[in-house]
Parts: C-alpha cells; sequence; structure tokens
C-alpha cells in the first residue's frame, strides 16, 4: 500500500483515477465480438417512486446471462449512505462496482471535507461515473441505474433515472427501469398516487414487480418456494428501512388471492 | 564572525526535536481515554477546524500542533484507509497499519527535510465484539520525529502530554462509564490550560468511537449533547 500519492482532492473515484489507475483495466480494446463471447450476468428490474415520507426504491433478485440464470439472489438496491440508495439495471458486474464505489465516494468526501455531499451533489456524481463508463458501454457493458433518497434540506424524496452518456433526469413521480422497467412503469402508472403511506407504497412496489416478472421472464418477481424476496427499501428523514420478508410475503399473497378471485380461479 | 562549516548530526537533530517541540507546545492538548462503551477523544477546540475525525469504520484520529500540517496527514490517511478496504475487505483497514505508515512519513520528514512537521497524532481503533481477534481496542501515538507508541486505557498528545500522563495514571479506572471519562478528560484538559475552571462545552471537540454502533462507529458530539453528559 502506498502512503500518500499524488491526488488531493476529495473524491475517491478520482483519486483511484490519478494514483491507482491499475485497478480499473482498460476494456475499450476488447472488441464487440470478444464481448459477445463472454457470457455476463445482466440484472433485470428496478424502480424508484416518491411517497408521502420520502422515496420507495425496489428491485427484483434474478441475474441472467442470455436465457440462463445467473443467479436468484443478487442484490441490485443498496445502501449509498443514510438517506440514499442506487438501484442498478444491466451488466451486473460493473453495475455493482459502481454501487461500490458510489458508496464510498460519498463517505470519502464526507470525512475529507467535514460534511457531506448535498443530494443533488450525489446524484450528479453517479452522472459522472456512468459517462466514465461509456466506453464499456459501447461494448454492451450498459449501467443504467436509479438514484434516490431524501433531501434533508428540503424535507422531501427525489430521485433521477439516467441514460447510458450520464445523462441525468430528476422524476416526480416514479420510474423503472431494466429488462422488465417498461411493464414495472405501466403498472405503477396505475397504482401511482401521491403521499402514498408506506404500507400502500411497498404494495404498489411489489405489484409493479410481480406485473413485470409477469411479462418480462428475466425478472424474478417474488419466489415464495425458495424464500427469495425483492428488496424493498424505503428512505424517510429517519433513514432507510427495508420491507421484511414476512411483510412482502403477506403482500404478495394478498395480491395474488384479489387476481386469483377476479379470474374465477378458486384454489 | 566566521561560519560554522560542520555542525554534528546530534546538533541537527537536537535543533529539530527543540524546533518541533516548541510548535506543538504552542497548541493545546488532547486527550483520548478508553470507556466502558468504546473510545472518547477529547481537544480543547473553541474553533470550527476540527482537530479529530473519522478515518475509517472503527478508525479514528486526533492531531495537535500546526493545524496545516496534521489535517494534510489526517486526509492523507482517509484515502489510504479508503483504498485499503476497497482493494481488499473493510476489516482489513487497522489502526496499527495506519499507525506504522504516519511514523514512516513523519520520520521521514524528520530525517530528510530541512522544516520537522510540529505535529503530534493519535490513531484509535475501537474493538468490534462480532469479530473474532478484533475485539480489543488499540491506541497508538506517533511523535514529530517518528516515534510510535501503544497505549492502553488512556493517552494525551501535546505539549502537556506528561504532565496530564502522571495525572490520569492516577484518576483513570478501566471500564468507566462514558460520563465520567468525558469529565475526567475535562478535568485533564483543564489542568493543561493553566487550570482555567470549567471549560466550557462550546470550547470542546468531543468525538467518540462506539463499540455498539453499527457500521461507523465514529460520532461527532453536539454541544447540547456534551452538556447533558457532563449533567450541566
Amino acid at each position: 500500500m502506498r502512503f500518500g500519492g499524488n491526488y488531493q482532492g476529495s473524491s475517491f473515484s478520482e483519486l483511484l483515477e490519478v494514483d491507482y489507475a491499475h485497478f480499473r483495466p482498460d476494456m475499450s480494446r476488447i472488441s464487440e465480438a470478444d464481448r459477445r463471447a463472454l457470457s455476463i450476468p445482466h440484472g433485470t428490474t428496478v424502480l424508484a417512486f416518491k411517497y408521502a415520507e420520502g422515496v420507495v426504491m425496489a428491485g427484483d433478485r434474478l441475474a441472467t446471462e442470455g436465457h440462463r440464470v445467473a443467479s436468484r439472489d443478487i442484490q441490485k438496491v443498496y445502501a449509498t449512505d443514510g438517506h440514499s440508495m442506487v438501484a442498478i439495471a444491466g451488466a451486473a458486474g460493473p453495475a455493482i462496482e459502481m454501487a461500490r464505489i458510489l458508496r464510498v465516494e460519498l463517505e470519502h468526501y464526507e470525512k475529507i471535507e467535514g460534511e457531506p455531499l448535498e443530494l443533488e451533489g450525489k446524484a450528479n456524481k453517479l452522472s459522472q461515473m456512468i459517462r466514465q463508463n461509456l466506453p464499456m458501454a459501447m461494448q454492451g457493458l450498459v449501467v443504467v441505474p436509479l438514484f434516490a433518497g431524501y433531501d434533508l434540506r428540503r424535507h422531501a424524496g427525489r430521485l433521477w433515472k439516467y441514460d447510458v452518456t450520464g445523462g441525468r433526469y430528476e422524476e416526480t413521480e416514479f420510474e423503472a427501469t431494466g429488462s422488465g422497467g417498461l411493464f414495472a412503469s405501466e403498472s405503477l402508472k396505475k397504482a401511482y398516487a401521491p403521499e402514498l403511506s408506506r404500507a400502500d407504497a411497498v404494495k404498489i412496489a411489489i405489484e409493479a414487480l410481480t406485473d413485470a416478472a409477469d411479462q418480462d421472464r428475466a425478472t424474478g418477481g417474488v419466489d415464495v418456494e425458495r424464500g427469495i424476496f425483492p428488496i424493498v427499501g424505503c428512505c424517510s428523514r429517519s433513514g432507510i428501512a427495508n420491507a421484511t420478508d414476512s411483510e412482502i410475503r403477506e403482500v404478495y399473497q394478498d395480491i395474488m388471492a384479489r387476481r386469483r378471485s377476479a379470474s374465477g380461479v378458486t384454489s | 564572525m566566521s561560519m560554522p562549516f560542520y555542525v554534528s548530526p546530534e546538533q541537527v537533530m537536537a535543533d529539530k526535536a527543540e524546533y518541533a517541540r516548541k510548535g506543538i507546545a504552542r497548541g493545546k492538548s488532547s486527550v483520548t481515554l478508553e470507556y466502558e462503551g468504546g473510545i472518547l477523544l477529547m481537544a480543547e477546540n473553541p474553533s470550527t477546524l476540527s482537530k479529530i475525525g473519522e478515518i475509517y469504520d472503527r478508525v479514528a484520529f486526533a492531531g495537535v500542533g500546526k493545524f496545516s500540517e496534521f489535517d494534510q496527514l489526517r486526509k492523507v490517511g482517509v484515502r489510504y484507509a479508503d483504498v485499503k478496504g476497497y482493494s481488499y475487505s473493510r476489516e482489513d483497514v487497522r489502526a496499527k497499519a495506519l499507525a506504522n505508515a504516519y511514523s514512516q512519513a513523519v520520520g521521514d520528514v524528520f530525517t530528510n527535510q530541512m522544516k520537522p512537521l510540529e505535529v503530534e497524532m493519535l490513531v484509535a481503533e475501537v474493538g468490534d465484539d462480532n469479530l473474532a481477534g478484533h475485539e480489543k481496542n488499540a491506541i497508538y501515538r506517533v511523535q514529530f520525529d517518528g516515534s510510535i507508541s501503544d497505549h492502553e486505557g488512556f493517552c494525551v498528545i501535546g505539549g502537556a502530554a506528561e504532565e496530564l500522563h502522571s495525572y490520569l495514571a492516577s484518576e483513570y479506572r478501566p471500564g468507566i462509564p462514558l460520563g465520567e471519562a468525558a469529565r475526567l478528560g475535562r478535568n485533564a484538559l483543564q489542568r493543561a490550560s493553566d487550570g482555567e475552571p470549567r471549560m466550557a462545552p462550546e470550547n470542546l471537540e468531543v468525538c467518540q468511537l462506539e463499540r455498539r454502533r453499527p457500521g461507523r462507529k465514529f460520532n461527532r458530539l453536539t454541544t447540547d449533547q456534551l452538556r447533558e453528559l457532563f449533567g450541566e
């Protein structure tokens, strides 16, 4: 370990670039054909929306390699600090790494500067990290996360979506991304209302993931047999709390019971 | 008047040491105490510029002497810890390795540069009961010439270190509760600043490494929390 390098600023990702360039291999020389030969796990559906106390972020747990299941219990929703979260979709390797670096980045800034970044500053930093990933994205290793958190200065939940070039768009209600993102969005559009209670928020999050899993074969949804449940993080003024597995199981069973009775199926 | 052509290495080192000691003695001292639930770091500091800082999950830093110099060292420590935790695991970031790196860096400057660093530093690590082999606290002191020592129970850095050490040696008991540790630390700092009666909480900087806090164990106490702690 080297002690003291050339970098003098307060960003961790820049520190890595300046003083530890060997940590980030140059993937731009890998051709599209090479990349196709590699089978790389992809994460699928994540979503975020506002509710009365802040913002909810949720994601299923499935990762796929082509038509194959790569992992049934991958984590796609990460707390980046006490009041912000990132949800990842796309190439799992670089996406998880980005979430990890973002977490260190926010903590690093806070320690060096003595105070945390503003929520908007955090969202902007993620935008730069996605832009840096553009050469890899051009090789097919696309990372398109969602970022959400509770803004302690404005007393409100806020959320952002990104495009592959690092474009950053703040959303006022809800957003979903990944292979099942379209179906989750459609589901949220029907169920979303401003000022939802926490219980209702968890319910529509699970319903949206269930709808996405129904239409998109790469999305996991709720796996009751294996006991694998989506991660639903609720971020409010008091911090981040994930919905418990038993709460999600109950909500899911209610949804399925309602759908069975609506279609006249008795079980 | 003739210029001296030769100065003995002993003389050079003694001069540098005297220069550094004087610089450090101009500033205030800092006290660190182990208490029942962790480690308490205290410094007399009426300004908003911090002398105590978080390095990593279980590791904290305290510096005395020239602010610009020890604050630079604190930042180097944060970078070192974050890169280490990122490339290995969070549990691999330990106070001993960091204190050794500080000792090398400060000792290097002392031997090779004209001007020694006018700083003294402390690196503290709180134990974690859930990590086998990492349960014990650790406190290291690094001096201006790079000399390093480890301490149990309490440690003082700064100009009044020796005087306060003998005071704490007679007053300190292992496993004291937080409030008592805070009062003892304040008494020590008062002695260092010519017995100034009742040092106000506004003039104190106090941070904890809390053994039972999940995740990042560093916590900075506000003036209100301090008042409550002192029972005022």
